[in-house]
């Protein structure tokens, strides 16, 4: 009986175990001997599986121009990004926790940016923000009073008086971690509503009742609550927002100082079409977010247990 | 999570303080009464105003908004579906062809959702019923998957079809979207089943019936509304999805999706009015809003079912 089990277990799980084999695991490690050769691919048919190995492409990867600008780049727009999605997901499942009418259809409302395609609302944030005929210059002209309008997209540096002080603001950057906030909120919202739903009421009335004010259980009962969940949050956000392609694709190409690693991947190798130098810098994306993430948990992962 | 982290000194020192100014209770109380409805009202905004934003202009003429393009009201009598007539049309008679592009979505979509399911559903029973040998290292392979970024994959993937030529075809595309889907499509299809109580299956299985006649008759009716919603949320995945078939099917005008014929007209034409575009944005938008607010409740659970854990 349990023989049979057993085997009935893994007849059940084998093709999906095929699948990703084949089209995960299998070109993961192909991936990783690509980088390591010089495959372009114009000669594609006539290199071997095991060429000569080299490092080569690391060579050319960290010394190729904008190397390093890229990596603070994407640090910064993960970061921010992460940060400013989770951030905005927490006040939003904090300010539709108590019931009202209409509070299920608000909920699915907030959802909306995370399910939408990603084609049509970078569309139109670029509509949106346009310097011609934009709605949000035109209303920044005739309402806020902006001098001229502002090309959010296509505009590297802002510089920003105050205070007899001039402040460049990296312009394109900021929109790009604007709309990263915006499209990611839902995600930490579903999750952050769907634990809140989950502390036990008894808690927060025995803390009122104490004269515990909002913020106080906020502090002390709610938050620490959370704080697991966040940390789970953060973590999946970042290497999500790390190696995202399609915002930054979409809205500005990779333009005016928002060149993210993954974006510059994609045009190693369909723009150069040199493949051993596009797996090159895809594995070095890897590496650098193994050793953030791990250095992330080394220094919460532990931190968290006391609090849980 | 089974403490709860009180801090009854903590608390004790904030009360005292709280005692001395006895109206911040009554403050917070009023601040945060009026501060969440505020930020209600500021999010429905910024969530609801750029697709309300995509539908007007899409029903506006290009003269008109460009005149005018603070106008965030349209009039009856200036709507205008010419732009969506513009682009469903065929390319042969003067469109843009989206109709086709649709088609493909579908296609890819469909197959993607058919043959994700075809293998999620006996592997999440296995993974949550069967003991065999290595099922925790495969749930351990399936969250790696779930994490793994796709830009690492295309690399390889792309070069793979390029090599056997198959670059250009939906089935390649098909595959690789099934790859990206099934892992969480068998986490969430797993964790419905770990509540349908396994006593049902035990006396069918004391009435005669064999493994696939229980997982057939019981478990598969009893999962359907799991199964329903995991095959709505791979279909609006594979919809929405833009590096593979950017990547793949790039070449071949007549093999575009909605996704990537938009962003191709967006970024490659100039010609094409923006009011036109809106409109493929519209229809590209459409099928995913209706299967959201068809399937909400059942896709919110399904995938934060296990995250209240913590």
């Amino acid at each position: 009986m349990r023989r049979s089990e057993a085997r009935t277990g893994l007849g059940l799980i084998a093709p999906t175990v095929i699948i990703v084999l084949a089209v995960v695991v299998l070109p993961i490690l192909w991936s990783i001997s690509l980088a390591f050769q010089r495959v372009r691919l114009i000669n594609l048919r006539s290199a071997g599986i095991l060429g000569q190995f080299s490092l080569r492409n690391f060579e050319n990867v960290v010394s190729a121009p904008g190397f390093v600008d890229t990596l603070v780049t994407t640090l910064t727009y993960s970061v921010l990004g992460t940060a400013s999605s989770i951030a905005l997901g927490l006040v939003a499942s904090l300010a539709l926790r108590k019931i009202f009418r209409g509070r299920g259809f608000v909920r699915s409302i907030m959802l909306l940016p995370y399910v939408a395609p990603v084609v049509a609302v970078t569309f139109v944030w670029q509509t949106m923000l346009s310097p011609q005929f934009g709605v949000v210059n035109y209303w920044g002209q005739h309402i806020l009073g902006w001098s001229k309008p502002i090309a959010f997209l296509s505009e590297k540096t802002n510089e920003l008086s105050l205070f007899g002080w001039s402040i460049p603001i990296p312009t394109a950057l900021l929109t790009v971690i604007a709309f990263e906030a915006w499209r990611q909120f839902p995600f930490a919202f579903l999750f952050l509503t769907a634990r809140l739903q989950a502390i036990p009421g008894s808690l927060e009335e025995a803390a009122r009742v104490d004269g515990a004010t909002i913020s106080q259980r906020f502090r002390y009962i709610i938050w620490p609550q959370l704080l697991p969940t966040i940390a789970v949050l953060s973590v999946l956000r970042f290497i999500w927002t790390f190696t995202s392609f399609d915002d930054i694709y979409l809205l500005t190409g990779g333009g005016a100082g928002t060149e993210v690693i993954s974006v510059r991947v994609y045009n190693f190798l369909t723009g150069r079409g040199d493949i051993g130098l596009a797996s090159a810098q895809a594995l070095v994306i890897a590496l650098v977010l193994a050793i953030l993430v791990a250095v992330y948990i080394k220094l919460f992962g532990k931190r968290e247990e006391d609090l849980s | 999570m089974t403490t709860t982290d009180v801090r009854p000194a903590a608390v004790a020192t904030e009360l005292r303080r709280t005692e001395r100014s006895w109206s911040r209770d009554r403050f917070e109380n009023r601040f945060f009464g009026i501060a969440r409805w505020g930020v209600i009202v500021g999010l429905l905004i910024a969530t609801i105003f750029p697709f309300y934003y995509m539908v007007l202009l899409s029903m506006r003429g290009l003269g008109d908004v460009l005149n005018n393009p603070g106008s965030l009201w349209l009039e009856l009598g200036q709507v205008s579906l010419n732009a969506y007539t513009r682009v469903l049309a065929p390319v042969a008679s003067g469109g843009e062809g989206f109709l086709g592009f649709m088609r493909n979505s579908a296609v890819l979509a469909v197959g993607t959702v058919v043959l994700t399911l075809a293998v999620s559903v006996p592997g999440s029973y296995a993974v949550s019923r069967l003991r065999f040998f290595g099922r925790r290292q495969v749930s351990a392979l399936f969250l790696a998957v779930y994490l793994f970024p796709s830009i690492l994959l295309a690399v390889p993937l792309y070069v793979f079809f390029t090599r056997v030529g198959m670059r250009g075809s939906l089935i390649a595309v098909i595959l690789v979207y099934v790859s990206q889907t099934v892992a969480v499509s068998i986490y969430m299809l797993r964790n419905y089943l770990d509540t349908i109580p396994v006593s049902l299956e035990e006396a069918a299985a004391l009435d005669g019936c064999s493994r696939l006649g229980i997982m057939r008759r019981i478990s598969l009716p009893l999962a359907m509304p799991a199964i329903i919603a995991n095959g709505l949320f791979v279909f609006m995945v594979a919809w929405n999805e833009f590096l593979f078939a950017l990547l793949f099917l790039v070449d071949d005008r007549d093999r575009w999706t909605v996704s990537l014929g938009l962003s191709q007209l967006t970024g490659n034409s100039i010609e094409i009015p923006t009011t036109v575009l809106m409109a493929a944005a519209v229809i590209t938008t459409i099928p995913i809003v209706v299967i959201f607010f068809a399937s909400e409740r059942l896709l919110t659970e399904g995938l934060t079912s296990g995250a209240e854990k913590g």
